[in-house]
């Protein structure tokens, strides 16, 4: 779905500083990269998509940008299962009933 | 008229926008010279112990229990030359509403907020702090906004960042996010200036003042269990809060002679501002990456005179690798029960190292611990290091080079507590006053306030002084 409603949840994405007027005790690579910020909020207008829409953020703020998401999912969870960490436990289990005999 | 809202317009609104924001005329306590008058400031601008106290007890906060970890003190003393392994606790300050020792600053800074009639608070912070002030504004009826520093110019982030993002919307904030860069206080500034909310800086008086309790609790838990005070204290060391504020506060319960220890993550070779190295840490906070800067000059802040002031109190400074850190939150679980977020279990690692150096009748104290959950947790964060080209290897955790590889320790024996040189974050102090404040001479008073800041005494202050060319004026004012 790349169409939101008026009143859906949605996140929008600015450019506050683009690349080439960053602060100048920015190193090099961060010059090259545009300081980018993102919020999310209620749409106040249909929109799709790559275009510029209202929101009103979560205190009631107005603001305005490139819409990117709708509905935004939280991405982050529990990784995948580390090898290195079942290392870690077989070795403590082994030394501490080492401990008990 | 509409303001300019260039950068450099809103940084040249920055005086005003933070007093408007805060309310703390920081003028008054300057001292001729390059000076303050530290404790008035604390004094004037914080609460009682037994006020804090009360806020704190009123909104989820303190009374966190102390706790004996008696199997990783077992570990631990396995290592240990005979007689060494001090016991090992915990304050387990997890239990806090919101899951961190941050909801002490947090709790008083929304308190004051509140008391001075603002309608909202504001914090910059990625970490737990955010999920602090956030939690408690929704307690005490404020609005919130936590500022993040959260993704690369790809719009990847840290997990642990992301988590901060969830946790702060869960509590019905509005998170601003930002690519890598310190224009984030600009944008600060901004929605300050915009909204005529409260600035929830980490670095005012109140938040610092506020985990005196934590110091002043574990003291007297210390008393009643074992009828002494902790030998030694070890806290994470960031910004500097964690560490000042305990320090005061177990000077306020009159536990004069406990050792105070901080303890970071050592990120050494990764910039803090790049985009390329944001993501190829293992660890967003507690590491030397800010511990160091705000050690050797703590008014870089976004307040004018930081309430945080670590060399003030440290005694000791060590550093532990990311491998270490990862080895000892999983043994947190493993051994005593306690699954904890990682960031949180930087001053466990440390003390891990430390109590083997320490008799076996001595009291070591680890003064947090924090929540875990997706994104928080040793399983995401190695998972994004792997993604992200950093190396996961057993070895010795002296090799480890952050960025390029996580190296767990082989076995136990290899976790370290590495002394940090103390007289070179003193040096380094100095050096950055004498540059600062462009000195060329000093006076008495001048010489007075770096004593106090760095714990040194006159013949070093002044020896260092005069190394950087700063000519000591014997006579001040006329009075001597």
């Amino acid at each position: 779905m790349d169409m939101a409603k008026k009143g859906d949840w949605v996140q929008i994405e600015n450019v506050v500083l683009p690349a080439g007027s960053r602060a100048p005790q920015v190193p090099e690579d961060t010059q090259n990269c545009d300081l980018k910020l993102w919020v999310k909020g209620i749409a106040q207008e249909d929109g799709k998509i790559g275009e510029n829409i209202e929101i009103v953020t979560a205190t009631g703020r107005k603001t305005g940008g490139i819409l990117v998401a709708i509905n935004p999912r939280y991405i982050h969870d529990y990784g995948d299962f580390q090898p290195e960490l079942l290392k870690v436990e077989m070795q403590l289990k082994e030394i501490m009933e080492g401990a008990e005999k | 008229m509409k303001l300019d809202k260039s950068y450099d317009a809103i940084n040249a609104r920055k005086n005003e926008i933070i007093m408007n924001s805060m309310q703390i005329d920081y003028e008054k306590f300057e001292l001729p010279g390059i000076g303050f008058d530290y404790e008035a400031m604390m004094n004037e601008s914080g609460y009682s112990m037994e006020e804090m106290q009360k806020i704190q007890l009123d909104h989820g906060v303190g009374n966190t229990p102390l706790i004996e970890l008696g199997n990783l003190t077992a570990l631990a003393r396995k290592y240990a030359p005979k007689g060494k392994g001090a016991r090992i606790l915990v304050k387990d300050e997890a239990a806090n509403a919101s899951g961190s020792f941050k909801a002490r600053r947090a709790s008083i800074a929304v308190q004051h907020a509140k008391k001075l009639g603002y309608k909202g608070v504001i914090a910059a912070t990625s970490g737990n702090y955010g999920a602090a002030v956030a939690a408690q504004a929704a307690m005490q009826g404020l609005k919130c906004i936590v500022v993040q520093e959260c993704y690369d110019d790809n719009k990847i982030g840290q997990p642990e960042i992301l988590e901060k993002q969830r946790i702060c919307e869960a509590y019905g904030a509005e998170v601003v996010q930002l690519t890598v860069g310190p224009e984030l206080f600009t944008t600060h500034l901004s929605l300050l200036e915009d909204t005529g909310y409260f600035n929830a800086s980490l670095y005012t008086p109140y938040g610092i003042a506020g985990v005196e309790t934590l110091g002043y609790e574990l003291a007297m838990q210390c008393r009643e269990r074992f009828g002494k005070d902790p030998d030694a204290v070890v806290c994470t060391n960031a910004g500097g809060g964690n560490l000042t504020g305990t320090a005061r506060g177990l000077i306020k319960a009159g536990a004069l002679d406990t050792k105070i220890i901080g303890a970071c993550i050592d990120l050494k070779g990764l910039h803090m501002a790049s985009d390329k190295d944001f993501n190829r840490k293992s660890c967003t906070t507690g590491h030397t990456g800010f511990a160091m800067p705000f050690i050797t000059w703590p008014d870089r802040s976004d307040t004018p005179r930081n309430a945080a002031r670590v060399l003030r109190y440290m005694d000791e400074l060590v550093t532990v690798k990311q491998g270490e850190l990862f080895y000892i939150t999983q043994a947190f679980a493993i051994l005593e029960g306690y699954e904890r977020g990682p960031a949180g279990n930087t001053s466990l690692t440390a003390a891990f190292a430390l109590a083997q150096q320490m008799d076996e009748n001595q009291i070591l104290v680890v003064q947090e611990t924090e929540y875990t959950s997706a994104g928080k947790h040793p399983m995401p964060q190695l998972t994004f290091a792997k993604k992200n080209g950093v190396e996961v290897l057993f070895g010795d955790p002296d090799d480890e080079i952050p960025g390029k590889n996580l190296i767990f320790p082989e076995n136990p024996s290899l976790i370290k507590a590495r002394s940090y040189d103390m007289t070179k974050a003193r040096k380094s102090y100095i050096k950055n006053c004498v540059k600062n404040y462009s000195m060329t001479s000093a006076t008495e008073e001048d010489i007075k306030f770096i004593m106090d800041e760095i714990k040194s005494d006159r013949e070093f202050v002044v020896s260092e002084l005069a190394e950087r060319g700063v000519r000591t004026k014997t006579h001040s004012h006329g009075i001597l």
